[in-house]
């Protein structure tokens, strides 16, 4: 594998198709990230991890049982299954060795692992029947790529609590609009093509 | 219990819209929502595998231990994920190509895990059942909403069939399409205005409630419906 190569999947797939803002994959964790930029480089790795890591197990799951077995319509349930043992492995660990990262995940914890982004990364790596590496790399990257995205927000954010919306639009409305102007920003890079 | 039901409707559309006022399952929201006829069929989708889930994990809220429940919960809707998919797939063909990846997606829909550890894990079969229609048909009426706007300002036309032809011209030839309305960015922005608009008349309807519920003198109705373990 070429260095190039590595270096070109990990620009589409952190910048020109972030999940989250070219794909909208991952919207909800996204949109209650934290506010501050440690909370969300937390949030941003633990699902970079499990996105990781998931992608890796989902490809062996699929091609040493489901695909010689003739199951693949089973794969969703196959890999939702995968995904929330990883989900409860990741939750497990942290709660363990890092108790106050754990804690800081908030009340939704299982959310940050088990979210579109990482059965989207999965899924997508099955229909473009990407080798074991690239799955795994698309895995690693995408999942960087929003930890990008929440971190770029999470500025945002802390920007925002000073400010003082029209009531209609205080909490989440003024979050999702502000969300399409940071999507509009990446937009902008999504025609970007090295070659 | 008519009373409870008529309760449920206008909790699960108005009051406590998933989309609109909790914010829950976004992702679809967001991305099928280029045209009305996707949201109904992801509407519609959603509602069917809502109801069925809801349903199982009603009946077996008491043999399930309390450390698996969340996997157990997105195994059930992953089983009935698939179903709705393989159906789709082999009724709508069309309707199935536009969704793509985002109807074995629903398995991960937030909304209907909230629902399933809100309310079906602690009630009966019955309210569960219509918790599910009642959530699912919030949920899609928010989706033709941010539908309606997103594909008449981007494509000009509504209700084109999945495979993008036919629909009814709306604006003559002379409009210039808003394509933005068709990208990511146009769909947070649509979902951030008609949300605001969501808010400003709730929270106006709330006042009107409260002024009205102060006249008649509070009475002990507000607290201890909900949840009967």
């Amino acid at each position: 594998m070429k260095m190039s190569n590595v270096f070109l999947i990990m620009f589409a797939a952190i910048f020109a198709e972030n999940f989250v803002f070219s794909k909208l994959f991952g919207v909800n964790p996204f949109l209650r990230g934290s506010d501050k930029p440690s909370g969300a480089i937390v949030t941003g790795l633990t699902i970079t991890f499990a996105m990781t890591l998931s992608s890796a197990a989902t490809y062996a799951v699929y091609y040493l049982f489901l695909a010689p077995l003739g199951l693949e319509y089973f794969k969703t349930v196959a890999f939702v299954a995968v995904i929330a043992a990883i989900s409860m492995l990741v939750l497990l660990i942290l709660s363990k060795f890092a108790p106050t990262v754990y804690s800081s995940l908030g009340t939704n914890k299982h959310l940050v692992t088990v979210n579109c982004a990482v059965l989207g990364a999965a899924l997508i790596n099955i229909q473009e029947q990407n080798s074991f590496w690239k799955s795994v790399q698309l895995g690693l990257f995408s999942g960087l790529g929003f930890a990008v995205a929440i971190l770029v927000f999470a500025g945002i954010r802390a920007k925002m609590t000073f400010s003082d919306p029209p009531k209609a639009f205080k909490g989440f409305p003024i979050l999702l609009i502000a969300a399409g102007l940071v999507a509009m920003a990446f937009s902008g890079l999504s025609g970007m093509r090295f070659s | 219990m008519k009373n409870s039901i008529s309760k449920q409707f206008k909790e699960g559309i108005i009051t406590n819209n998933p989309t609109l006022v909790q914010f829950l399952g976004l992702c679809p929201a967001l991305a099928v929502t280029t045209s009305v006829i996707n949201a109904v069929g992801m509407g519609a989708a959603v509602t069917v595998v809502l109801i069925f889930s809801n349903l199982v994990i009603s009946l077996s809220r008491q043999f399930v231990p309390e450390k698996i429940q969340i996997p157990f919960y997105l195994v059930i809707i992953a089983g009935f994920v698939t179903a709705a998919e393989l159906f789709i797939k082999a009724f709508f063909p069309a309707l199935s190509a536009s969704l793509g990846l985002f109807v074995p997606l629903i398995a991960v829909n937030c909304m209907i895990l909230g629902r399933a550890e809100a309310f079906a894990s602690k009630n009966k079969p019955t309210p569960s059942v219509i918790d599910g229609i009642v959530m699912g048909i919030g949920f899609t009426l928010a989706l033709v909403l941010v539908a309606f706007v997103r594909e008449l300002l981007g494509t000009g036309t509504l209700f084109a069939a999945a495979d993008g032809t036919g629909g009814i011209r709306v604006f003559g030839d002379s409009y210039s399409l808003a394509t933005i309305f068709l990208l990511p960015s146009g769909a947070f922005l649509t979902l951030g205005f008609i949300a605001a608009a969501f808010q400003k008349i709730s929270v106006a309807a709330e006042k009107k409630a409260k002024a009205e519920v102060t006249a008649e003198e509070i009475t002990a109705e507000e607290e201890g419906e909900d949840e009967n373990e």
